[in-house]
């Protein structure tokens, strides 16, 4: 099964290398992995898609959640989500198929954002399944080139913000702060 | 007043309690060298950055305290991937220093350049590119502490030359704040008195018991639950020591080459309490076949150990010893009730001992190691390499003293027990310090009886010497029809004596069993280190023996 997991890490070098390579190192599938800086600056934000059965993805999950860059990890699968992923597509697009191919972008509300006599681009955005369909649609018409930039992903209820950098947090008896989700993940 | 990068690493180290530092120069280290040669901390330089690991290493694990190497960049930093990647598989505290090019040409292909960072990445618990002479402070502090707490393990650090140059005002923090990082310690509440019923209620319960609680210094509470509760216990090679093997309650360790009565006990009890142990594959065998009729309790630091490779129905995150200390106030004595259960184990017991046939004519490893058992009183800290000597060192020396077993579980590597030796020792002047090593495995780092020699660390080395990579042959005898293809030493060993001597060491050898005895004697007497040369039985084998892919009861034992 499809998960959409959400990770907040310290906006540190390497973080991504870390991130990327405990999936390849585990043998976990990425299916997508976006990231960018949040409301704050030292953290960003990574939406990953990964499939598997539920011992591999809470594997994932609690592997993640080791990276001492990693600050929480979410699974946002169950949660009511707000996802989007944003699609360029090249198709081919000469006069007598033209008409036809705008009235799928309308239909889908994307947009056109470049034009030439053979081919027309367009933007999409959406979720999963708007774009699979509109790329489904199109395909007949010869789609020369398709970018995209992966989901990313918000739950409605719920914010995954992550806590200030505590000062004060002492050595060896009280510990670190609390990933919150570290313990409870691996109760049974 | 400022300091210069290197300066303050120095003294970062200083701050942290360091007091021996394992390693080997070069260019990119050599400001850091220079600050080294004003401090009180001791150098030992070793003679391969391998070494410098393993020492490392072995003063972590022999006192729960991160050893410390430092070298420097490129070949010298990737000499230490195996010897951080045998750290990070066993949980042992480290911290590894790594000179590197300047910032400045990192990513040029410099002379002696490395991606370090990016190599290291998967063996390590965590690792840091020093990028500003000013972070310098924090990343030790933040080194030390993540190499030490929470399940233990080796940390890097990358140590640019411009950053070991540039100056900056010394400020050590008081404090470690790391948002991304937890250290769990008491167990939840609820989930230990789930434990404890189901404890209370078993009537085959068995306590398997790893490294986890060694590294948590949980000796007294796991005695304390196998007092009060007279549940008995196993334990991996890693959690050897953990608990007296002399005891009844104890059923020494299990797995591959465990006793026959640990893995029929694991594999027909009805409820398995696995403590600071991960399930590994040569301790559960055929994972699908292993302990079928048990519930499980699976208590342990790291939550990702849980539930990785088997289901669990309770488990406890958290420190061992704190979990057993808040699970030892649930349990009740289960004597009574599970008596059927004890009589069983111990007919088995009877019925499956270990055992090995004692020889006029040829030395046994089983009765050289039992022998150092002895004579030692159980009570030394022993080190081996990877093969057979390791599995019947394991058998055979009865252990009973935490941290007094060290050796290569998780990733096997030949070569770590001289220099784990060397760093136990260093670590823990006052003991007996063995290495059990093996021909083959010995020679992976044997270049360090010069440290040893050097230092006059009084290691006490026993080679056992069978010609042979003595595992790989068992392997080709039982299963690839005698075909021992790459696995003979022949004549190309070394003469043991004579390379001793060439060190300066003191050289035993010991050729016929009435020399075993004299001659464990003569090297603990012995001052300084100890070569001791043992012409041990060709082709013996090492049983029990649990084929790989079978499960725990299908064992192969001596006839
Ligand atoms: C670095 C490394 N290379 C190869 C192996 C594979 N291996 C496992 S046991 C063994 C033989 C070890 O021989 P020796 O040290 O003489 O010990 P013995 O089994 O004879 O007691 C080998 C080659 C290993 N564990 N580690």
């Amino acid at each position: 099964m499809k998960h959409t997991i959400g990770v907040l890490v310290e906006n540190h070098f390497g973080v991504l290398a870390r991130v990327s390579g405990l999936f390849s190192a585990r043998g976990f599938n990425i299916d997508s992995l976006t990231v960018g800086e949040t409301e704050d600056a030292e953290v960003s934000r990574m939406t990953i898609v990964a499939h598997g059965d539920d011992r591999v993805v809470a594997q994932i999950m609690k592997q993640l959640n080791k990276l001492i860059d990693v600050i929480k990890v979410v699974d946002l699968t169950n949660e009511e989500l707000i996802d989007r992923e944003l699609v360029l597509v090249k198709v081919s697009a000469p006069a007598q198929s033209r008409n036809e191919v705008m009235q799928i972008v309308n239909t889908f509300r994307a947009k056109i954002v470049d034009v030439n006599s053979k081919t027309l681009t367009i933007e999409v955005t959406g979720g999963e399944s708007k774009i699979d369909a509109m790329l489904e649609l199109l395909r007949p018409f010869g789609i020369f080139e398709v970018v995209r930039t992966g989901l990313i992903a918000m739950s409605r209820k719920s914010e995954l913000t992550a806590p200030p950098k505590q000062a004060g947090v002492s050595t060896e008896v009280k510990g670190g702060v609390k990933k919150k989700s570290a313990a409870k993940l691996a109760k049974v | 007043m400022k300091l210069t990068g290197a300066q303050i690493l120095i003294k970062s180290l200083e701050e942290e309690g360091v007091d021996v530092v394992f390693g080997l120069p070069g260019g990119a280290i050599l400001p850091t060298f220079d600050a080294l040669y004003d401090s009180k901390i001791k150098f030992i330089l070793v003679r391969h950055e391998q070494g410098a690991t393993h020492m490392a290493d072995g003063y972590g694990r022999a006192t729960g305290k991160p050893g410390v190497c430092l070298v420097t960049s490129g070949p010298a930093a990737t000499n230490t991937v195996t010897g951080l990647a045998t750290a990070y598989m066993d949980s042992a505290p480290l911290v590894c220093i790594t000179g590197q090019v300047a910032t400045t040409a990192i990513g040029s292909d410099a002379f002696q350049e490395a991606d370090v960072v990016g190599i290291t990445r998967p063996v390590t618990k965590h690792n840091y590119l020093v990028r500003d002479v000013r972070d310098i402070t924090r990343i030790v502090k933040e080194a030390f502490y993540i190499a030490r707490t929470g399940r233990p393990g080796p940390v890097l650090i990358d140590f640019p030359v411009d950053v070991s140059r540039a100056t900056a005002e010394y400020e050590y923090p008081a404090e470690v704040s790391i948002r991304g990082y937890s250290i769990p310690s008491k167990g939840d509440p609820d989930q230990i008195l789930k434990a404890a019923a189901l404890m209370n209620q078993a009537k085959r319960p068995c306590l398997y018991v790893g490294g986890g609680a060694v590294g948590s210094g949980a000796h007294k509470e796991v005695f304390e639950l196998v007092e009060k509760t007279g549940i008995p216990i196993t334990t991996t090679v890693l959690g050897l020591g953990i608990f007296p093997e002399d005891h009844p309650s104890s059923l020494r360790m299990l797995g591959m080459h465990g006793t026959v009565y640990a893995n029929y006990s694991v594999q027909q009890s009805d409820l398995l309490i696995a403590v600071g142990a991960r399930f590994d594959d040569r301790v559960t065998g055929h994972i699908e076949k292993f302990c079928p009729h048990a519930k499980i309790i699976h208590i342990d630091i790291d939550p990702a150990s849980i539930a990785k490779t088997v289901r669990v129905d309770v488990s406890v995150v958290g420190d061992v010893r704190h979990v057993l200390r808040q699970l030892n106030k649930q349990v009740k004595d289960r004597r009574r009730d599970i008596r059927a259960w004890l009589e069983q184990i111990d007919a088995w017991k009877k019925k499956h001992p270990l055992k090995y046939r004692q020889s006029d004519d040829v030395i046994r490893q089983e009765h050289i190691i039992a022998k150092i058992g002895e004579v030692t009183k159980h009570e030394a800290i022993v080190t081996t390499g990877v093969g057979q000597h390791q599995m019947w060192a394991a058998q055979w020396y009865q252990f009973k003293t935490p941290r007094g077993m060290l050796t290569s579980g998780g990733l096997g590597t030949m070569g770590y027990g001289l220099p784990s030796a060397i760093g136990a020792q260093m670590a823990r002047p006052d003991e007996t310090v063995i290495c059990i090593d093996g021909d083959g495995s010995v020679q992976m780092t044997s270049c360090e009886l010069a440290t040893a020699a050097y230092y006059k660390i009084p290691v006490k080395l026993f080679i056992m010497d069978n010609n042979h990579h003595g595992m790989v042959r068992q392997w080709q005898e039982l299963f690839y029809r005698h075909r021992y293809s790459g696995s003979q030493l022949g004549a190309s060993n070394p003469d043991f004596m004579k390379l001793a001597d060439a060190y300066g060491i003191k050289a035993i050898q010991i050729r016929q069993p009435d020399q075993v005895v004299p001659g464990i004697k003569e090297a603990l007497a012995h001052k300084g280190p100890v070569l001791v040369h043992c012409l041990v039985a060709k082709e013996d084998n090492v049983f029990p023996m649990v084929p790989a892919g079978h499960a725990l009861d299908q064992v192969m034992d001596m006839a």
